[in-house]
């Protein structure tokens, strides 16, 4: 039985049936981060698959606009308790970037420039599910959140989103990342509140 | 998958009845809030916690608060600051008194922490409620006896928007305060009021060369401009830890 909070009324109302139970509503863009902000040059960027045949699959940034680039309306959901909903975005699907590759591995380690990681299943990247995104809101996507480019996998909470994303790693297990090893959820499924350990 | 989870989630633990045991007056918008919560089991510096309010009609609102007290014990110290348009801090701030029963959920973090074994020299630079993580570094250090150099920048808008403040003024020895005034600096300070810059980091931080471990906290703006300045002064990025508050 929960405790009353004595005189605490809250912005209460309807609850919203698109909010995960334990988020609430914002219009800014918090920003989350554990160290500095990466600053990448475009011309240096580099986006690349590893699979267990340790064969490296690498797209530079004018291959990655080559490809099909898809806009993507969504809600995004981040373990502090903030979601926004119908956010609006624009990039490349991860079935166009796996369609070459060859892999029987089921787990992926997202790697980041300035060293960030985190695990995702494969299952939870294909099928429509998760892209390399580009632009937020109709501009590129500012360093602080993530850009030049990163991961959107708008059905996990919002740290599996890699920002400044460099490159997937195939693993035949799952295996912690970095928040992962430091407090939070191996899957982080926003609609079973799986946040921590 | 979900019943390994389910059991992982008993490692933080269902969520706990305290009871706000004082609150004290930390500025115009800011308050610290000492709440024993039995079961709660002691904290590393730095950690935080969720806090759970229920209204009469079952509505709920959850945030998650920093710890500003480390180490074994039931008993824990919050501090927060009033967000205008918040929905969870305006209360903590102007409803909640002493006797007052509260929910948490916690410790929770395990990377921006400090714990006494570590020997390295820190740097610690806060922004506003910033500093709440960082004092329970603080007092962790000075309760373990570590002789390890800290150096704290404490940047607020005015001397009555700083937290903490007694404890600041008269630092143990193993600790330099360095404190920056934003809007209006006390007179006799030899800084002029103005926002936090790469000089400020050169002239009181810790140098690169001495790797120190950094921690900084405090709003999103904040983090930027002194991260970013860190790094530029030679910092490896890897030993800059950062929070950043940019919720409502």
């Amino acid at each position: 039985m929960a405790v009353i909070s004595r005189g605490f009324i809250g912005r209460g109302g309807e609850t919203d049936p698109d909010l995960p139970a334990g988020q609430y509503l914002t219009a800014d863009f918090p920003v989350l981060s554990a160290g500095p902000t990466p600053h990448i040059d475009t011309a240096d960027w580099q986006f690349s698959i590893r699979t267990d045949s340790d064969t490296l699959h690498t797209w530079n940034w004018d291959e990655l606009h080559a490809l099909s680039i898809e806009d993507i309306d969504t809600d995004i959901h981040c373990v502090t308790r903030w979601s926004k909903l119908g956010t609006s975005w624009r990039g490349v699907s991860l079935d166009t970037l796996f369609a070459t590759v060859k892999t029987t591995d089921e787990y992926v380690m997202a790697h980041s420039y300035g060293g960030y990681t985190t695990n995702v299943p494969l299952a939870d990247l294909l099928g429509g599910q998760a892209w390399i995104a580009l632009e937020f809101d109709g501009n590129k996507l500012d360093p602080e959140h993530g850009g030049p480019a990163r991961l959107l996998i708008p059905h996990l909470y919002f740290w599996k989103s890699a920002k400044w994303i460099h490159g997937l790693e195939m693993q035949s297990q799952d295996k912690p990342g970095f928040w992962e090893q430091n407090g939070y959820n191996m899957f982080g499924d926003p609609w079973l509140e799986q946040r921590y350990w | 998958m979900t019943g390994t989870n389910e059991a992982r989630d008993g490692r933080i633990g269902n969520w706990k009845v305290g009871v706000v045991t004082s609150i004290r007056r930390e500025s115009a918008s800011g308050r610290s809030i000492t709440i024993d919560v039995p079961g709660w089991g002691g904290n590393i510096a730095g950690q935080h916690t969720d806090v759970r309010l229920t209204a009469q009609n079952g509505y709920t609102a959850v945030r998650s608060y920093s710890v500003a007290s480390a180490g074994v014990g039931d008993r824990i110290e919050l501090a927060v600051d009033r967000l205008p348009s918040g929905e969870v801090s305006p209360y903590l701030v102007d409803t909640l008194r002493e006797g007052d029963e509260l929910e948490l959920r916690g410790p929770l973090g395990g990377w921006f922490v400090w714990t006494p074994e570590q020997s390295e020299s820190v740097q610690l630079i806060g922004g506003g409620s910033g500093i709440v993580p960082l004092m329970a570094m603080i007092r962790s250090h000075e309760a373990s006896g570590s002789t390890t150099p800290f150096r704290l920048l404490y940047s607020v808008r005015t001397p009555l928007d700083a937290f903490f403040r007694a404890e600041l003024e008269s630092p143990t020895a193993n600790l330099e305060v360095t404190w920056i005034f934003t809007r209006r600096a006390p007179s006799g300070c030899s800084r002029p009021a103005g926002r936090i810059t790469a000089a400020d980091l050169e002239a009181h931080g810790f140098p690169a060369a001495l790797s120190p471990t950094v921690f900084v906290c405090g709003p999103t703006g904040f983090v930027e401009t002194v991260a970013t300045a860190l790094v530029a002064l030679g910092h490896e990025p890897n030993r800059v830890k950062t929070e950043r508050f940019g919720g409502a």
